[in-house]
């Protein structure tokens, strides 16, 4: 069946060359030396040619029409054309010039025009040399159109063996350069020769305009048949120094169908045999100092990658989950930063980002890519300049903590191929002011959130301000308030204490009377004035009624106090005593002996009652 | 009760230093500083995988609750609930709706929802990845405030640091382990300690909050049974020792009333509420503290004398009443199938019930009773601090302390039962050994504080000039020693906070004048017990990098230089069946990789680890048990086009479907007869080598795992059985090899289509089919309480 649409086909380019041959010639100009050279080493079919124009009429000519069969005319991805100066090693290509689509009247309607503009009219018996480069995307057929795990991979190219041109061509030449010398069959003309991989077809001389003679070129091709059926690169600048580029695969394997088994087995013992025509890996070359790399899918992180960098490029080599056999299908995203100065420049008050159009990958045929700037929040006045066509659309992103969201300018093409990896510009206004706005959100949002807090903390949120509840809270407070002056007070009664024992152990030491007697006499001034202290809180708590059940404990706890302080200066001054009479140390012990029982009975008790208290 | 102000109040009768007052000032402060830096370490300890591996989700479960979640930020809330799923469970398909435990789907979905309104881009999945680390921050916080309620702030905090990093729960909680469990540890905690704060507060409030709770609870895990059993055998405890007070009557009533309510309308509960037994624990107690209340009532207004005649006669007729209802009950009861009990709870009361009866439930290896070296494994040292916290909850005992008691007695036998519960004695370990530990420090550092010079009173002056010296001396060792051990390999930071709950209790507490020790008793002591707490540090740091960080779908391994090899076979798989299938092609493996194939290659499976449909999963174990032509019929008869089997013998992956096979086997031949056991084993034992039986070598499973495998390395060596394979050399007539992972973890294969009809041939496999299809019975839907 794929024989018999191949074999249409090129039954349709006969009736063409037909349809062609009755057409009337455009202008005077003559194609004096035409040659093409169809490389076909990837899966990308790129025809250059060389083209020596002639006018040889009498008006001067400014824009040379090229050509193409409209079957190959809609997988046509890239066209540019330039002007050859010079002669030998001196040539030099200037200028891209405009190639635009041409719709010239009374022209067979099976060809698609373009015409090349020349930089200047070309005059009678001038001549020029233009180089002309096509680039083709699935134009190379997989015959058969499925094979199975163990198969060659064999391709089928079509195109004329003449230049197919409105022109009359004097001298031209073809040669068609293949990936491997294995040709499977190949169309014959005259004056045809193949060295190693390459088909040589020509010298032809003087044809009229319109020629056309099909060829057919049936092959094995191994190289990966990667199509990104579509791509989103996303493309966002922050001026806090970063270009995050994100691109989202899905790809297939262009190649021939896999059919039947895949075994593992085989495709790892003989890799080159049984798994010659699914490719491995992919290789994506990034620009210069991109950080931050990853890869990953939908359902993950993927492992196999490696990154490889040094000052002119950044490759990383990415491994699919699995080896991509015919029609087998995967999809997944990488990801790299890359810093802001390389890519984002400021000219005349205007910001603008010069970056690379397509996918990074080699040698991928992408069939439809959604570029995505996002320009930071807060750019105006954007415009986009590109070096081809694109669809241009405008879009709101919400990213982070953003309020109006951030301007995206969204560019749509379908065929694209490595040469349309270009730089292009997005020219915008931004304010570093604006750069500051999120940081100074977040300060504010927090400290709103503090001031709400301490505003919580400190207002009395109660309803009814004179409902019993709400006052006899408000009392318990003061009570609750009242009884830890109380408990301070005791304690500082209690560390006095302290001090007067701890001066006693001086007094063993040293035997200084003096100091000791002096230390009870601060003592006991400390204590009467606490004592004083003591009076009107005690007095309060008897006049608040809520206070009721905790006022005996809190007498309780102040009697005791008393009553240990008494002890303790009565001891205090038994010691001294005992000292300037200079007792023995028994004896003043059995002297004491009665009175520390007590005392450290009282101490226990109002430890006690301190931790009742505390618990209420 | 102990109000926030006791940390505060606490320290002033220690002494009115100014440095101390000025500690006063800050120790809300300060605990709430330490709660914090609590909350990042339970945080931060469960980010090994994230950091090890990726931010992905883990095992098999997670990848359920993931698509659920996916579906309900996609398509809503309403949506979400009648969701029919026809990805699963083929022909059948699964009502997710109302057979799921909505909590953990709903609150990572509100997370994401309110992230995003923030325009904060955070994917669904890594809402879901964080979901369970930032619940066990709040668990642990929980953790303080129930541990608060019973011992005060000072065990609150211990608790609170312990439960952070206890191995147990970081097992179900790391990063990507997006599971019930996650949240309902944190809704269990949480529902106890509003239970305690209610029954010391006697607020009502609180039990409404705490029903709220409960509801939480119900919403997230099956495991709120153990809430609604626990919490009226407290009751029951607590009237029967005489400590019934209207704040208990407060705490149970209104949960009981409200919970129930409420956990009505979770769908997956719906009347078992009050239809299953599992419930009627709940019910009897709340009968019986009213009748309580009503006793107390009455015994208030009348005399002595009248309220024995009362009693006399209201137990004769109370006897004869509740004779009545306990009769009524015991007949709904006896009239359901399975006793009113689900499956999985009669595992907890009768051990051997599952491995008897159901196997599907006895093959997950998580139901399986644990073994001592778990407890070692997965609550470290608690196991030998939880003892020393029942005897400190001991005294005094109170409602609260007597609560967690409970709670640590019927967990440690749930925990014994299932491995799965030992994530429900983890949180009463921890509160216990935070109680144990608080005290002894409290003990400890109260005798050597008391030892030191102007605090002792009753000793000679001699003495004392002598202790005074050689006191200081000692406790500035101590704290040198802490700075030491700080300073180990253990996270600084942890140190820190460690060191602070240690030092806390002390001043929070009065002291006592009892328990004194000697002084270098005690400072060995203290030694002792941070050495402790340092091993149990560095004990879960460890379990939380390499015991439990694995997400299990992705392997990795050391080669020899050192390096890492990655074995990401099940996703490439995945992958492979997602993008290079049909959308609606059937995939057909065991279940245990449902949920994954669902989730990740977005494909219809047969059977799913929901496990809802005993017959189905029989069938597909009858399937890969047959032999080929027959396991082709079933296969073919449900649509299936793809037959996917995980096999570990080339690279020694130990879990894969032939170590499962004898389980499918089982299951298979519970409900079909023609499939035995016996058939598959040589003289009882479990082998695939050349002395295995005919019909082992000729089921599906093993052809489809050694299909040219003996081609690798040309004797058919298998690395996990190690042995060589019993049958080398075979072809496959009825399934053809579409895909084969890189280390052959995963083999894919497709039906071949059915033949050119030969009369009679056809006949004959029709009548076998419709044999399978009808000796299926539709067993009723086990709801699973556990799941």
């Amino acid at each position: 069946m794929a024989v018999g649409i191949g074999f249409r086909r090129r039954l349709d380019f006969l009736l063409l060359v037909i349809a062609i041959l009755s057409a009337p010639v455009l202008s005077d100009l003559i194609l004096s030396k035409v040659e093409r050279q169809i490389d076909l080493t990837s899966q990308i079919a790129r025809i250059s040619s060389t083209i020596k124009a002639e006018n040889d009429g009498s008006s001067s000519v400014s824009e040379i029409l090229l050509a193409i069969p409209e079957l190959q005319a809609k997988n046509l991805a890239y066209l540019t054309a330039r002007v050859i100066e010079g002669k030998g090693k001196a040539r030099t290509s200037g200028l891209a010039l405009t190639v635009e689509p041409a719709n010239p009247k009374g022209m067979p309607p099976a060809l698609s025009f373009y015409s090349i503009v020349l930089p200047k009219p070309l005059a009678n018996g001038d001549s020029v040399t233009l180089d002309v480069l096509a680039a083709f995307t699935h134009s190379l057929r997989p015959f058969p159109e499925k094979i199975t795990q163990a198969d060659i991979h064999l391709v089928l190219f079509q195109d004329t063996g003449h230049y197919l041109s409105p022109y009359p061509v004097k001298v031209q030449s073809l040669a068609v350069k293949l990936p491997q010398a294995r040709i499977e069959s190949y169309t014959k003309l005259d004056n045809t020769k193949t060295l190693g991989s390459e088909i040589k077809y020509g010298p032809y001389e003087n044809l009229p305009p319109f020629s056309y003679s099909p060829i057919a070129i049936h092959f094995e091709a191994n190289q990966a048949f990667a199509v990104a059926r579509e791509l989103v690169r996303e493309i966002e600048i922050s001026h806090w120094g970063n270009v995050q580029v994100t691109e989202h695969y899905d790809i297939v394997h262009g190649g021939a169908m896999s059919k039947g088994e895949f075994s593992r087995l085989d495709y790892q013992s003989k890799p080159q045999i049984r798994g010659a025509s699914a490719f491995k890996h992919l290789v994506a070359k990034l620009p210069p100092r991109a950080h931050s790399i990853y890869y990953r899918d939908a359902i993950g992180n993927i492992s196999t990658s490696h990154v490889r960098g040094d000052s002119k490029k950044t490759e990383i080599l990415i491994e699919p989950r699995y080896p991509l056999f015919g029609g087998w299908r995967t999809a997944f995203t990488i990801g790299y930063g890359l810093p802001l100065h390389d890519f984002v420049f400021e000219s005349e008050g205007k910001r603008f980002l010069n970056i690379s159009f397509g996918s990074p990958m080699h040698d991928i045929v992408t069939d439809s890519i959604t570029l995505k700037v996002v320009l930071p929040e807060g750019s105006k006045y954007f415009s986009v300049s590109t070096p081809f066509a694109v669809q241009q659309e405008e879009e709101i992103k919400m990213s982070h903590l953003d309020i109006f969201g951030r301007p995206v300018v969204v560019l749509k093409k379908a065929n694209v191929v490595p040469e349309h990896n270009q730089f292009f510009q997005v020219y915008y206004k931004f304010n570093a002011l604006a750069m500051l706005m999120e940081p100074f959100m977040l300060i504010t949002g927090i400290f709103f959130l503090f001031v709400t807090c301490i505003v919580y903390v400190h207002v009395d949120l109660s309803i009814s301000k004179s409902s019993a509840s709400y006052l006899a809270k408000l009392q318990w407070d003061e009570v609750r308030a009242t009884v830890q002056q109380i408990q301070n007070i005791i304690n500082q009664c209690l560390s006095t204490h302290e001090k007067l024992e701890a001066s006693l152990r001086d007094l063993s030491r040293t035997g200084d009377v003096q100091a000791c007697k002096a230390a009870r006499k601060a003592a006991d001034g400390l204590l009467k004035e606490l004592s004083k202290e003591l009076k009107p809180l005690i007095a309060f708590l008897q006049s608040t009624p809520p206070a009721a059940h905790i006022l005996p404990k809190v007498e309780e706890l102040v009697a005791k106090e008393r009553e240990l302080q008494e002890r303790l200066m009565a001891k205090h001054s038994t010691i001294v005593d005992s000292y300037e009479k200079k007792l023995g140390g028994k004896e003043t012990e059995n002297r004491v002996a009665s009175v520390q029982q007590k005392i450290v009975a009282l101490r226990q008790d109002i430890e006690d009652l301190m931790e009742y208290i505390d618990e209420i | 009760m102990a109000s926030p102000e006791s940390t505060i109040n606490g320290p002033t009768k220690a002494a009115g230093a100014d440095s101390k007052s000025l500690r006063n000032a800050f120790g809300g402060v300060i605990a709430f500083i330490i709660l914090v830096l609590i909350g990042v370490l339970a945080f931060s300890i469960r980010l090994f995988s994230v950091i090890k591996y990726e931010s992905v989700i883990h095992e098999f479960d997670p990848y359920f609750n993931y698509r659920v979640t996916q579906f309900l930020s996609k398509n809503g809330i309403y949506d979400f609930w009648n969701w029919f799923d026809d990805r699963t469970w083929y022909p059948l398909g699964r009502v997710i709706g109302g057979t799921v435990y909505p909590g953990l789907t709903l609150t990572a979905g509100t997370i994401w929802k309110v992230v995003n309104s923030l325009n904060i881009p955070l994917s669904v999945e890594t809402v879901c990845v964080f979901t369970a680390p930032i619940f066990s921050a709040f668990a642990s916080w929980a953790a303080y405030l129930l541990t608060k309620e019973v011992k005060g702030p000072g065990a609150g905090l211990t608790a609170a640091a312990l439960l952070a990093m206890v191995p147990s729960y970081i097992s179900r909680s790391v990063a990507g382990s997006y599971d019930n469990e996650a949240v309902a540890i944190f809704a269990l905690v949480f529902t106890f300690y509003l239970y305690i704060k209610t029954l010391n507060t006697g607020s009502l409030f609180y039990a409404t909050l705490n029903a709220l709770a409960y509801f939480y609870m119900v919403c997230s895990w099956g495991g709120y049974t153990f809430i609604i059993n626990l919490i009226p055998m407290h009751v029951l405890l607590c009237i029967v020792t005489g400590r019934y007070s209207s704040r208990l009557y407060i705490a149970y009533a209104p949960l009981v009333v409200l919970g129930t309510l409420l956990a009505a309308l979770v769908p997956v509960v719906g009347f078992n509420a009050v239809l299953t037994s599992e419930h009627f624990a709940s019910f009897l107690v709340f009968i019986i503290i009213h009748v309580v209340a009503l006793a107390y009532y009455i015994k208030g207004i009348l005399s002595p004398k009248m309220f024995k005649v009362a009693v006399t006669l209201v137990v004769s007729v109370g006897l004869a009443v509740c004779c009545a209802v306990i009769a009524i009950l015991i007949a709904v009861v006896a009239s359901s199938p399975t006793k009113g009990w689900s499956g999985r709870s009669l595992t907890l009361l009768d051990p051997t019930y599952a491995s008897k009866y159901i196997p599907i439930i006895a093959s997950v290896s998580e139901h399986q009773p644990p073994t001592w070296p778990s407890y070692f494994m997965d609550i470290n040292v608690l196991a030998f601090l939880v003892p020393a916290g029942i005897i400190a909850c001991f005294m005094p005992l109170s409602d609260s302390s007597s609560f967690v008691i409970l709670y640590i007695v019927t967990s440690v036998y749930f925990s014994g039962v299932m491995v799965r519960l030992m994530l429900v004695l983890a949180p009463a370990a921890c509160i216990l050994s935070g109680i144990a530990l608080s005290e002894a420090f409290n003990v400890l550092t109260r005798s050597i504080k008391f030892q030191l010079p102007g605090i002792a009173g009753n000793s000679t002056s001699e003495e004392n000039g002598s202790s005074s010296v050689v006191a200081p001396s000692d406790v500035s060792k101590t704290e040198k020693t802490e700075e030491v051990a700080k300073e180990k390999p253990v996270k600084k930071n942890r140190k820190k906070e460690k060191e602070n709950v240690e030092k806390k209790p002390t001043p929070s507490k009065t002291e006592r004048r009892l328990l004194v020790l000697p002084l270098e008793a005690s400072v060995i002591a203290v030694l002792l017990l941070v050495l402790l707490g340092a091993f149990y540090v560095v004990h879960c740091v460890w379990a939380a990098a390499e015991a439990y960080s694995a997400p299990s779908i992705v392997l990795t391994s050391q080669s020899n230089d050192g390096g890492l090899h990655v074995f990401d076979d099940f996703r490439e798989a995945y992958s492979w069946l997602s993008h290079n299938t049909d959308v609606d092609d059937k995939v057909a493996s065991w279940w245990d990789y449902g949920y994954q194939t669902t989730a990740m290659a977005n494909r219809t499976v047969l059977v799913d680890n929901n496990t809802w449909n005993n017959t189905h999963i029989a069938t597909v174990g009858t399937a890969m048990s047959s032999p080929e032509k027959q396991a082709w019929e079933i296969f073919h008869s449900l649509d299936v086009k793809y037959v996917l089997v995980v096999f570990g013998g080339l690279v020694g992956y130990p879990s894969d479907d032939i170590n499962k096979f004898l389980w499918m086997v089982r299951i298979g031949g519970g409900e079909f007869p023609h499939i035995k056991e016996p058939d598959y084993l040589r003289d009882g034992q479990y082998r695939i080598d050349a002395q295995a039986t005919p019909t082992m070598l000729n089921c599906l499973m093993y052809k489809l795992s050694y299909f040219r495998f003996v081609e690798t390395d040309g004797k058919g060596f298998d690395r996990v059985r190690r042995t060589e394979i019993g049958k080398k050399h075979f072809k496959l007539t009825h399934f053809e090899e579409v895909f084969t992972t890189h280390h052959w973890m995963v083999r894919i294969y497709k039906l071949k289509p059915p033949r050119n009809r030969i009369r009679g041939k056809t006949k004959k496999s029709k009548s076998s089919v419709r044999r399978s299809v009808s000796s299926k019975r539709d067993v009723k839907g086990k709801r699973n309480p556990w799941h």
